[in-house]
């Protein structure tokens, strides 16, 4: 076992060091030690994760065994680390976008208590440990373990502000919505357990045969439910844009860099379950496709910067989802890759806008931050390219793989893909334009106020928008260029068993060329033209307090989903509950216990009149009691 | 003489006895009626001891006074039986100057 990957293990162990650092001494340390510890382990995490990568290009994989975690006569469950092309892919992303973050909250939480601004930086590393050990388990038990941490740890920064009373709801809220997709994650691995016998990737993917169809469609849509409550897809996905609450480095890390990407990973992860598995594959597709839909409709008419990027993260996750429905399991690992970038850039970018406001996150008080706000301007911008599918930025890349995908599964997929991207576009650009083009529309304090932030914000943002903009070049289709596809190359190991399993069974013909160069020019022309008109029609946005009528109306409140909830599962838990709390507890099981108690205390009090002290009484009633038995005796 | 005569004697005795207990409130009274009904059950142990003797157990000795013997025994254990309870009607005439039993419900409650 001699292997230069086995140190990984100081991968995630370096951010618990940091946790426990900046936790138990955070009454101690000075923000900038803090700072500095918080971001240092996450730095060197990500130092030795680019060593990992490098290896592993190499053609050097590892699967590191420590200790044995559950060790019992029937199931053995191995503390293991399975490092191949997937997991060091996605250290790279979790570590490289952590540390960015990390640096970016050391000046936009500044203004925090010294020990709140230590917990904050313990829970943020906490949470980069939980997702390593997320994505370097080799089995998954030691995946559920993170995949539980992660739930915690964006309760903990979704709560960050636990003094305001709704932002605790959000963090409730959200740990609920994962717990129940948590149960079906562990649902599925049980009975991974009882038909074959272990929980380890490779000897699970190698026994795959043994099972039938039914278990591994049974199986795939358990785990599938678990990634709807982590991924935040069709019906868990309301917690995502309530987890807006937390402070905005927050949201960027958990909320569209990292966390929300674990059902991805898990799904690419077990990539020859899911493929032999045809029913669930639909189900994923459709699902991830009615979130893209759902959510992009959703974004058109908020008017919280967050809230729109919230719902535009839900919709790229489904368009992931889709992704991974058709089998373009490469498209969407690209597509966590280059989401990460812009829409860590995005939401830091708005992070930067809401702390030149003063907090302010209403879009239409803001406007004309571009002559204030230059880099923040610029990286912006290239985010929303980047997001809205224009070549030669990364969204268009990975969208347009998983889009080509699509239309080789079902074109109607495609059409209502393609759809989903224009709207993108459109909402983008319109949060583009109504915060940075046109005239200032907030207070004049504000205006008074407004200022680029330090370097600690921007140098992220620049390295990121390098990231959005040049991150699809790793992705270039193979109509382009052949062999440019340098993604799908590195990643082909991973999927080699589906590849063989799809070679063997289905038969979807490879697009030509000259198809592929249409549906590309459809949806960048799309996407141009509902970028243009979002331009035209926001930069000169002025406020109106008109209220929204008709269809506009009903996307402003969020297709009323939240209000479904309440009414369907909400209400009738309540008024169950309140039934059998008044009702059933009070009245039935008290009564009970109630009443035996008076019933005993009345009749003793009644009984306690014989005895009166009256020694005739006594005796009389010796005699009666004699007599009566006298009688039974001998006469009945 | 039938049996019957004295269990009608004894039946008599014991009910005066009884009626006794229960209507008088003197201690000493009560304490005689006891004694009387005691008695009753005495005379009916005896009048059965020598009719079973009739019956069956003639011609031997031990049957024949095996409820005689009973009888002396109870004799003896009620005499100590009245000593100790005289000498609780004397403590409570000490103490209430009285032998009314009505007055002793003082335990009550």
């Amino acid at each position: 076992m001699n292997n230069t990957l086995q140190i990984v293990w100081l991968i995630p162990f370096l951010p618990l060091i940091g946790f426990l650092i900046n936790g138990l001494f955070r009454k101690q340390l000075s923000k900038s030690l803090v700072g500095i510890i918080g971001s240092g382990v996450i730095l060197a995490a990500f130092i030795l994760s680019v060593y990992v990568f490098l290896q592993v290009k190499g053609g050097n994989t590892h699967l590191a065994h420590y200790f044995n975690f559950i060790n019992t006569t029937s199931l053995k469950v191995g503390f293991d680390f399975q490092i191949d092309q997937l997991s060091s892919l996605f250290l790279l992303i979790i570590t490289g976008v952590g540390f960015l973050i990390h640096v970016y909250s050391t000046s936009y939480m500044h203004e925090e208590e010294s020990k709140d601004f230590a917990k904050y930086f313990a829970y943020l590393n906490l949470f980069v440990f939980s997702m390593l050990l997320l994505v370097m388990g080799g089995n998954y038990i030691i995946m559920f373990i993170g995949w539980e941490g992660v739930g915690l740890c964006s309760y903990l920064l979704i709560g960050y502000w636990f003094k305001n009373n709704e932002y605790t709801d959000a963090a409730k809220k959200a740990f609920i919505m994962n717990r129940i997709g948590d149960l079906g994650f562990l649902l599925a691995v049980f009975w991974l357990l009882n038909k074959v016998g272990t929980v380890n990737y490779q000897d699970v993917f190698a026994n795959v045969d043994k099972l039938t169809p039914t278990d591994i469609t049974g199986i795939t849509l358990l785990l599938f439910v678990g990634a709807t409550g982590k991924s935040a897809q069709i019906p868990l996905y309301t917690w995502l844009p309530d987890a807006m609450a937390g402070p905005t480095p927050v949201s960027a890390l958990i909320h569209a860099a990292t966390m929300v990407t674990a059902g991805i990973y898990m799904i690419a992860r077990s990539n020859i379950l899911f493929t032999m598995a045809e029913l669930t594959q639909t189900v994923i597709a459709v699902v991830g496709l009615a979130t893209a839909i759902l959510a992009a409709t959703i974004a058109l008419k908020q008017n919280d910067i967050k809230k729109v990027l919230a719902y535009s993260t839900v919709s790229q996750l489904g368009y992931m989802f889709l992704g991974l429905g058709v089998g373009a399991y490469t498209g969407a690992v690209f597509h966590v890759m280059t989401h990460a970038f812009f829409k860590a850039l995005l939401f830091l970018g708005a992070g930067s806008v809401i702390h030149a406001m003063s907090g302010e996150q209403d879009m239409r008080n803001m406007g004309g931050l571009k002559k204030h706000m230059s880099i923040t301007h610029i990286t912006f911008l290239m985010g929303c390219i980047a997001i809205a599918g224009i070549p030669p930025f990364s969204g268009f890349f990975s969208k347009d793989e998983i889009l080509a995908g699509a239309f080789a599964k079902n074109p109607l997929y495609w059409g209502i893909g393609v759809l989903g991207a224009l709207m993108t576009a459109f909402y983008m650009f319109r949060l583009y334009a109504m915060t940075f083009l046109g005239k200032f529309r907030g207070t004049h304090e504000q205006e008074h106020h407004l200022h680029e932030s330090p370097s600690a914000i921007t140098i992220p943002l620049i390295v990121l928008a390098i990231l959005a903009v040049t991150g699809g070049f790793v992705g270039i289709p193979e109509v382009f260029a052949h062999g440019a596809h340098k993604l799908g190359a590195f990643l082909d190991p991973v999927f080699a068993d589906t590849n063989k399993y799809v070679a063997a069974h289905a038969h979807t013909e490879h697009l030509s060329h000259s198809t592929e160069y249409m549906l590309m020019g459809i949806s960048v022309a799309g996407a141009l033209a509902a970028l243009i008109f979002a331009w035209n029609k926001f930069s000169k946005y002025q406020k109106s307090d008109t209220e929204e009528t008709g269809i506009g109306k009903v996307l402003a409140n969020k297709w009323y989903v939240d209000e479904l909830y309440d009414a369907v599962i909400v209400k009738p838990r309540n008024s169950i509950a309140a039934f059998l709390n008044n009702i059933v507890e009070r009245k039935g099981v008290d009564g009970i216990v109630n009443g035996v108690g008076k019933a005993v205390n009345y009749g003793s009090r009644q009984i306690r009149l014989l005895q009166s002290g009256q020694v005739g009484g006594y005796v009389l009633l010796m005699v009666v009691g004699m007599l009566v038995l006298f009688i039974i005796k001998f006469f009945l | 003489m039938p049996i019957s005569y004295y269990i009608v004697l004894s039946v008599t005795l014991f009910c005066i006895g009884i009626v006794g207990v229960l209507t008088r409130r003197n201690a000493i009274i009560i304490f005689m009626c006891i004694e009387l009904m005691l008695n009753a059950v005495n005379l009916l142990l005896v009048a059965f001891s020598k009719m079973h003797h009739l019956n069956l157990g003639a011609g031997n000795p031990t049957l024949a006074s095996e409820a005689q013997v009973f009888v002396f025994f109870i004799m003896v254990v009620a005499a100590a039986e009245v000593s100790v309870g005289l000498a609780i009607i004397v403590m409570i005439y000490r103490n209430t100057h009285s032998v009314d039993v009505n007055f002793l419900n003082r335990l009550k409650n």
